[in-house]
Parts: C-alpha cells; structure tokens; sequence
C-alpha cells in the first residue's frame, strides 16, 4: 500500500488535534507516514504519539535552517520527499502555515491543489464547505497526486496503534528558501484554554458583552465548560478582546460540537466561522436577532442575568 | 519604492453567493461584486509606504471585464495606475495558473514590494502569495499585522495560532496582509474624480507570454465536480428569559450531554 505523507503540526512537543485527524483519515486512503518538519529533535518527541495514531514511519526533517525561515524551507523539504517516495496523497492541516506550505508545494511539483476539505475519498475526491457554510462542493485534483489541506475537527480522531520507525531525511536548502527569517516568536495568553480552530466547544461574545472589562462573563462559562473563547468581529473592533480570536469570515472558521454565541447578533460576517458547528446555542436580547435562525436551543435575555446564572447551575451539577 | 498591490474582485460575502450550475465556477453575473475586502487593507498599505517613503502604487487585477469596477475604485483611494490582465482563456483558472500568470505580470513591472490581501473572502485559500513568491524568488512575508520598513529590509507581524511571529527579509518581496493591519481610507471625491483619468493597462496572454493552454480550462490542475447548498440550519428552540434562562440553557447543554 502506498504511503500517505500527513505533514505534522505541533508546538513544544504536543502534536496538533488536526494531526491526529489526519491521520487518522490517512488509514483510509493507504499507508499512513508522518512528516515532521521543524528543529532538531522535534520528532524524536513526538513519534510515540504519532505512532499512537497509526503513523507507520515518522520522516524527520530537522534542521535549524528549517525552523528559522518562514514556510519555503519546509516545502522544500516535502518535495524533496514526494519525488522519493511517491506517496498516494499528501495531507496538510488547512492552518495559515499549511495551506502556504501547500502552495508552494503545488508550484514545485506543478501538482493541482485543495484547500479547506472536510472530507476525502479513497478515489482523491475532496469535500469542501464554501461561501459562509451555504455550499457543498466536491472537487478533485487533476494533475499529479491529491495534494489536499484537511479543515481541523473535520473529523474524530481515532487511536490505531503503530509503532513507527524515525528515518532522518537530509534536506539541500537553496539561498530562496531562507529568504524570510523568524526573528522571534511571541506566544500571547490564551492562559490553559484550547486551542480556538481545534476546541471541541466554543463560548464566543458579541457587542451585546458591551466592554473588555465584561468579557470576563464570556471567559467564565468558558472555563467551565473546557471551551475556547471567540469573539464576533464587532467584538474585536471594539477592543473588547483580541483580534486573534475572531470568528468570522476575516478570522478564524471553527467547527466544534458546541458552540455558544453571547450577545452576538449573527450577522453574515459572524455565521461564516461558526455555521457548520455541530450544536448551536445562543444567548441575545434581541429576539429577531439573526442567530436564533440557526441556534438549537436560543434564549432571548440579558446575557449578564442568563449567563452567570448558567454557570452557577454547571457548578450545582458537578 | 515601487509598490504592487494584488486586488482581487470578490461575489459580495455580505449576499448570498452561488456557484454556476454550468460550470462550477462562481455566479459573478447574479452577484454584487466589490474588491476583495483584505486587499483594501493591502492598498490603503500600500499608500502609507509611498507617504512616507515615495515610489508608485499599482494595482494588478486578473479578471473579466467587470473587474474594471473594482480597479476604479481601487484607484479612487489613491494608487497611481492598474493593469488589468484580461483574456478569455483564462476563463476556468485554478489558483495555480493564477499565481503563474500574475507572476509573470509581476515580473514585467518588477517591484521591490507587492502587498496581498491575506486571503479572499470566496475562495480563502492563502495560498496565491506563497506561490507567486515560489515563482518570482521573491521572499515572502505573509499574514502580517504589522510592516516596517527600513530602506530595502522589511520586517513583519505575522499572526499566528499561538500569537505572532517577527519575520525579516529584504526586498524584492510579497507581504500578505490581515484586517489587523490598519484601518483602510474611504476614497475622498477628488480622489474618485481621479481615478476616471488614471491609467489602466490592459494584458493579454500573449502579452505576458504564458502559453493559454497552461491556463484557464485547458490548464487547470483541479477540477469541481459538483456542488450543492448545504441545507440551511433550522432554528430550534427558543425561550424568553423569565428568570430561568440560565437554568433552561444548562439544562438543554445537559440533555445534549455537554454538561
């Protein structure tokens, strides 16, 4: 059986969730081998829990040279390995760095590429959600293998023992690929919660939180629930809360099981990062507020008496 | 320095938007079509550099006809002139065959900077800036919410899951740009008035010399094999606060197991 390339993302030695999702989806298409492409020694952390996941061989590109330039590098690196092992696909996590990984790589390899699947049959067919979530399109590549990024919490990820075996893979760098040089990486707070396009469930606030200070509100049900928080673009706009955790046509697109909309008015520009969430619940004062249309279960009131008040009935639960 | 900035024209994300039951491609004709709303963010960028450092601003749309619209309104912000790459070829185009005709236009005003918007709001690929600076061996400096410049070295905020990465490179280069990274200017009457006389060069194909069948149709390395409208969500249900809302809301999170 062919191999199937899952380009890995991790960060301090976690491997990502869209990851273990896609490689989990590459048990189905053939043989499911991960490529690691980061600092030395970034694999030799990782590979267990590769393994755990179904990773038959872990391929480790590690170099400083890699982890310090932006992106080029790492396409290098995988076409370098798509011409050796001619895998039956490669699967990239649809994050900002994938998806220009995936780029470069399509031109190196003049090779049709795929962004955004939710899905991908055994015959290469992909599966895409477009327009705000309104549209389904299947699609597929045409020239060369399926070179494909995989939405995160398209699909569960299920353990499937394997015991890989960590084979280095020495990369030539060209001066193109370091033209771009991370000079730094700042981490900003997001404190112990997970991670906004990975987190099962989401409790995001609108304008209606009305101020930073009131966000706390949003935070608390959060934490209570294991959820990320989000904000609506209104939201953002104000200050109220960073722009990194937008949802939203210009932000980020989630899809959790649950997602919980504060004092968010659902305008277009909001339901395009949250509508193919699984379960919806909303929170608003405006009873025609454009949300409750897609809410499963809606309540129509002040989301600073409701709110508060749901969370000391979660506390009385436990 | 001399700055291009990429506009792309985009169906409304505001309306309702369709595919074409022809042929998969977008139902431009029935939509309300504007600029990419990411690359006014590009363009008003672009105008901050040539105040403060000088050069020209030109804007590069491939498109049909009616693009036009769009790059006028572009100018009408302020950019100096456009080239609009206009064929009928490239009808049916994937992202791929875009970036190697933009390419090859970039190539022929060779700038020392092009500003992208860091995705469009119809196809939100982010992959046209990585592949153009593949193309070009331009560095790429992409998703930045924040640009500096310092003569020909640039340096870059770029977003990221965890927070932001400080990214350097030297021109020539593509920055890719979000909506964190300033606030765009609304055209001024004057500058609208303008617009109507600024120059807009139109390629062809042959012009930037990429051979037709590389592109369009005849070239695509992807193919739509169909679409459908997901079906919409239907509301479910919904109850007026009356005191219990907040024990009403737990208790559906509950029976739905979330709790």
């Amino acid at each position: 059986m062919a191999e199937v390339l899952v380009v890995v993302e991790s960060s301090g030695g976690t491997v990502k969730k869209v990851t273990l999702e896609m490689l989990t989806l590459a048990r189905s298409l053939g043989e499911p081998a991960a490529v690691v492409l980061g600092a030395p020694g970034t694999a030799a952390a990782i590979a267990d829990k590769l393994g755990e996941y179904g990773a038959t061989k872990v391929y480790a590109a590690e170099s400083d040279d890699i982890a310090n330039h932006l992106v080029a590098p790492k396409a290098t690196a995988l076409a370098q390995l798509v011409k050796s092992v001619s895998p039956a696909a490669v699967l990239i996590g649809s994050t900002q760095e994938g998806k220009e990984i995936a780029g470069r790589l399509a031109v190196k390899l003049d090779n049709g590429v795929l962004y955004d699947a939710v899905e991908l049959a055994a015959d290469g067919t992909a599966t895409q959600v477009v327009f705000a979530g309104s549209t389904i399109v299947k699609s597929k590549v045409t020239k060369g293998l399926p070179l494909v990024t995989v939405r995160p919490n398209s699909l569960t990820p299920s353990p499937a023992a394997a015991t890989p075996s960590v084979e280095q893979v020495e990369v030539a760098l060209s001066d193109a690929d370091k033209l771009a040089v991370v000079t730094q990486r700042v981490a900003e707070a997001k404190g112990a919660r997970p991670e906004l396009t990975e987190a099962s469930i989401v409790v995001s606030g609108g304008r209606g939180v009305g101020s930073a200070e009131n966000f706390k509100v949003v935070e608390e049900l959060a934490d209570l629930l294991g959820a990320a928080v989000g904000a609506s673009r209104a939201a953002t706009d104000s200050g109220f809360y960073p722009h990194a955790f937008q949802v939203g046509q210009t932000g980020k697109t989630v899809s959790p099981q649950l997602y919980v909309a504060l004092g968010i008015s659902g305008a277009i520009q909001h339901r395009a990062g949250m509508q193919t969430s699984k379960t919806i619940v909303a929170v608003n004062k405006d009873t025609e507020a454009p949300i409750f249309e897609l809410a499963d279960f809606g309540v129509v009131g002040d989301l600073f008496q409701v709110v508060p008040q749901a969370a000391e009935e979660i506390r009385k639960r436990r | 320095m001399k700055i291009v900035v990429l506009v792309k024209q985009v169906p409304d994300s505001g309306a309702e938007r369709n595919l074409r039951a022809d042929d998969n491609t977008v139902d431009r004709a029935s939509a309300n079509n504007v600029i990419n709303e990411m690359d006014e963010y590009a363009i008003e960028e672009a105008l901050r550099l040539q105040e403060a450092h000088g050069g020209e601003v030109t804007i590069l749309t491939m498109g049909p006809e009616r693009a036009t619209e769009s790059i006028r309104k572009a100018l009408s912000m302020g950019p100096d002139g456009a080239v609009h790459v206009l064929d009928d070829a490239l009808a049916g185009t994937d992202a791929l065959g875009t970036s190697k005709v933009l390419a090859a236009a970039i190539s022929g005003l060779a700038p020392d900077l092009v500003i992208a918007g860091a995705e469009s709001t119809d196809a939100r690929g982010q992959v046209l800036a990585h592949m153009l600076a593949e193309r070009l061996g331009y560095a790429a400096l992409t998703g930045a919410r924040k640009l500096t410049v310092d003569g020909s070295q640039l340096t870059v905020e770029r977003q990221t899951e965890e927070g932001y990465e400080v990214v350097t490179a030297a021109t020539p280069a593509i920055v890719s740009v979000w909506d964190t990274i300033n606030e765009p200017r609304y055209p001024s009457f004057k500058g609208i008035m303008a617009a109507k006389k600024k120059p807009v060069t139109t390629q062809s194909l042959a012009d930037l010399k990429v051979p037709a069948d590389e592109v369009g149709w005849a070239g695509a390395a992807t193919t739509v094999l169909s679409h459908s409208k997901r079906p919409p969500r239907s509301a479910g249900q919904k109850v007026a606060d009356s005191g219990e809302g907040g024990v009403a809301l737990v208790e559906f999170l509950s029976s739905e197991k979330f709790v």
